[in-house]
């Protein structure tokens, strides 16, 4: 026997699932408390495993009515009043709190959403935290942001995440709102609403004045009861096009003030210079990163067609790399889809590329016999008229179209509703240029994917949503201005 | 008084550059402040709405593509040519809104084209920004306009509050469809004249007179349009113009109740409303 590469195996290296703290239920966080919701208890589910993690309570009607009193009053009487300088050290607790209990956070989050541990533990985690940290230095210094001498509050912010990046989006939200003097009525996603209610917790250690952080979990119904509650002054909103319609719909003549951060179905284009080994690496983040559970994913490449052959030939052997299994082990590259919904959409997807007459290849990797899980998948031959080209998948399956001109590459890129993000791949650098601005999407990584900062604006054009997030610019939704 | 029978003019829709009467073949007509009969008014159609969009949609890659300074440069030279034909348009100010200070009025529109001519090329930088970020990356972000605009101009305010609502739409380098002040819509025909004169190449604006109620919601509900500025929709129709809207995820500018003061110095709000942010990444390394 050789000693090839191709004998190398993997010895497992889980992480251990006690650092997660795992707790038999968990309580919703209102009022600086922790309290039982009147609504039906929810079960979160190991996507890996298939196992109950444990029971939370949810909220009724009467608890979101109650959470956002209890926000206005934290508004009116603490956090509106209280000196920026002082609402910063808060936040800086918070990052710092963040930071201490990473490994636990991590562990949780893969537990709870079953993405893999490296990517919970060096991104979600660490990119969580770097959010509070950015925005603690803004919450003294907003007279300096460009919208007046002294930008005033909204009141009590109403959000809704989702479940791809539950504590990084419940950062994304709760960070900037608070920096802004905002207090918040927060709901996670009902498959993931561990790391929010750590998050909870973490806010309790910081010795954050009660009400100014409030985290009901629940389904859409709670969602809906709290966007649409009379007392809420700005909803945020991260999720799907579709439900980011209904809620523009429902709030419209209320005069909130609303942001939303919706779908995507993002073009990764590859031009004949660009350096292929580098451009596959990104392709594989692109889409792979977290299952393809990203709004911003690469999921359609457009690669010129003198390079297809070749690039699609590197991209499969690379692919076919990916170790796809149990979240918590370290070698992990992809993880569990999240829900046996979110599998199912998958599946019908992939079988709409089949019966349209796409070439579907899958990774051979093994697949574990529990749990939610799809092997990475790659379509060849995708006409743009395909609903695996036009719609959001939310999976880890990319579909590949050609093109022959630079011209032919941008009109194919923004021939959709769409218009989160896109990718380019060029050694030459005026070209990169040319098509980033040609690009109708609020985030265009050239020569890389799937970059995240506190510090740089994120958001979408079109139905991928309005207002951004991060950076001087993501104030604004925050802002009376 | 002279014997001279005047040329009177007849009013049209201003749609890609052109100067088409309304596909429907109707006009309204328009009285001046004290119920007189100034002129007849084309009333644009649903299908005289949609070749506006069409227009602007294809006049956008040209406009928002146009370099700053070009754009600048343009939108001054609109104040240029108003201030040339400024007492026709205190003529009609007058006629319009029976007010007394017309030329104030008319002198405060062509600062306002002005005002905004200047910020073309400012935005950019005073909107955007090189984010330091923590990795070895350049990112930096930029503002871009969001697309094409519906605007409902203002209803009372035929001129200053028209301009107030349109110059920062194109100044930001989007392309627009306006629908004019209902019962006073001769001034946005003519300052089309203007605007067809200055260097604005056709379907950057594209103008609409009629019953705002009636061409609003096809505006609100069009895939092609992204943006909607509810100033001059009649309060009843808001909500569901709003609703309309999100049909298409539009970027919606909320008006206050009864109209500013729209002599009042303009901020970036309006600008703000119709850009969008564009962050750009790419590592750094040998």
């Amino acid at each position: 026997m050789t000693m090839g590469p191709e004998n190398w195996h993997y010895a497992p290296a889980p992480e251990s699932r006690d650092i997660a703290n795992l707790k038999a239920n968990y309580q919703m966080f209102v009022d600086g408390k922790f309290v039982d919701g009147a609504g039906e208890p929810l079960k979160t589910v190991n996507p890996a495993t298939e196992e109950v993690l444990a029971e939370v309570s949810t909220a009724s009607a009467a608890d979101v009515d109650n959470a956002v009193k209890v926000a206005r009053r934290a508004h009116d009487k603490v956090w509106g009043r209280m000196p920026g300088s002082e609402r910063a050290k808060y936040l800086f607790r918070i990052a710092r709190l963040v930071q201490e209990r990473s490994r636990e956070l991590a562990v949780l989050e893969s537990l709870d959403n079953g993405k893999p541990i490296k990517e919970s533990r060096d991104v979600d985690v660490p990119t969580a935290a770097a959010h509070f940290f950015y925005h603690a230095g803004w919450a003294d210094k907003l007279g300096y942001a460009g919208f007046g001498p002294s930008p005033r509050s909204l009141g009590v912010a109403g959000q809704v995440i989702p479940w791809n990046f539950p504590l990084l989006m419940a950062a994304w939200k709760i960070a900037p709102a608070l920096a802004c003097g905002n207090t918040v009525v927060l709901k996670p996603a009902e498959t993931t609403p561990l790391t929010a209610l750590v998050l909870g917790e973490i806010c309790q250690q910081a010795e954050l004045p009660p009400g100014v952080v409030n985290i009901l979990p629940g389904a859409g119904d709670v969602g809906s009861e709290l966007v649409n509650h009379a007392g809420v002054d700005k909803v945020a909103f991260t999720g799907s096009t579709e439900v980011g319609k209904l809620i523009q719909r429902s709030l419209a003549g209320s005069g909130k003030k609303l942001t939303l951060e919706l779908g995507g179905k993002a073009a990764n284009i590859v031009f004949d210079d660009a350096p292929l080994d580098q451009a596959v690496e990104g392709i594989v983040n692109g889409i792979f990163f977290n299952q393809g559970h990203v709004c911003c994913a690469g999921s359609r490449l457009l690669v010129q067609e003198s390079v297809a052959e070749e690039l699609l030939e590197k991209l499969r052997q690379r692919v076919s790399t990916l170790r796809l299994g149990d979240p918590l082990d370290k070698n992990t590259d992809v993880g569990a889809i999240n829900s046996k919904a979110q599998l199912d959409r998958i599946r019908e997807l992939t079988e709409s590329g089949d019966a349209e007459g796409a070439d579907r290849w899958t990774s051979p990797c093994p697949v574990p016999d529990k749990g939610f899980f799809f092997a990475p998948t790659v379509f060849s031959g995708v006409q743009q008229s395909m609903r695996i080209a036009r719609e959001e998948i939310f999976g880890p399956v990319l579909s590949v179209l050609t093109f022959r001109t630079p011209e032919e590459a941008v009109a194919k890129a923004n021939n959709t509703p769409y218009g989160l993000s896109a990718g380019i791949w060029t050694e030459k650098g005026s070209r990169i240029l040319w098509a980033a601005q040609r690009m109708r999407a609020g985030v265009v990584w050239s020569n890389t994917f799937n970059r995240f900062d506190p510090t740089a604006p994120f958001g979408g054009y079109q139905e991928s949503g309005f207002g951004r997030e991060g950076g001087r610019a993501g104030l604004e939704a925050y802002l009376d201005v | 008084m002279s014997d001279r029978v005047t040329v009177a003019k007849t009013y049209k829709l201003y749609i890609g550059g052109a100067f088409p009467r309304s596909e429907s073949g109707r006009v309204y007509p328009v009285a001046d402040s004290r119920g007189g009969f100034l002129a007849n008014a084309a009333q644009a159609s649903r299908k005289d709405a949609r070749e506006a969009v069409a227009a602007a949609r294809k006049a956008f890659p040209g406009w928002s593509g146009a370099t700053a300074y070009n754009r600048g440069q343009v939108l001054y030279r609109v104040a240029e040519l108003l201030e040339g034909r400024r007492a026709q348009f205190v003529h009609e100010v007058t006629a319009s809104e029976g007010v007394k200070r017309a030329e104030a009025i008319v002198d405060a529109a062509i600062d306002r084209w002005v005002w905004y001519a200047g910020w073309t090329d400012k935005l950019a930088a005073v909107l955007g920004s090189s984010n330091p970020v923590a990795g070895p990356y350049f990112s930096f972000s930029t503002p871009e306009p969001t697309g094409v605009v519906a605007v409902l101009a203002p209803q009372h305010s035929s001129l200053l509050g028209l301009v107030s609502v349109l110059a920062p739409v194109i100044a930001a380098g989007n392309t627009c469809v306006v629908v004019s002040s209902q019962d006073r819509p001769l001034p946005a025909i003519t300052l089309s004249e203007v605007l067809a004169t200055s260097d604005v190449p056709g379907g950057v604006v594209n103008v609409l007179t009629g019953r705002t109620a009636e061409l609003a919601p096809w505006l609100a509900a069009h895939a092609d349009v992204n943006a909607l500025d509810l100033t001059g929709a009649p309060d009843s129709t808001r909500t569901e113009l709003e609703k309309a809207a999100a049909g298409t995820v539009k970027r919606v500018l909320r008006a206050p109740r009864t109209e500013p003061d729209w002599t009042r110095e303009p901020d970036m709000a309006r600008m703000r409303a119709v850009l969008e942010t564009k962050t750009v990444w790419h590592p750094m390394g040998v």
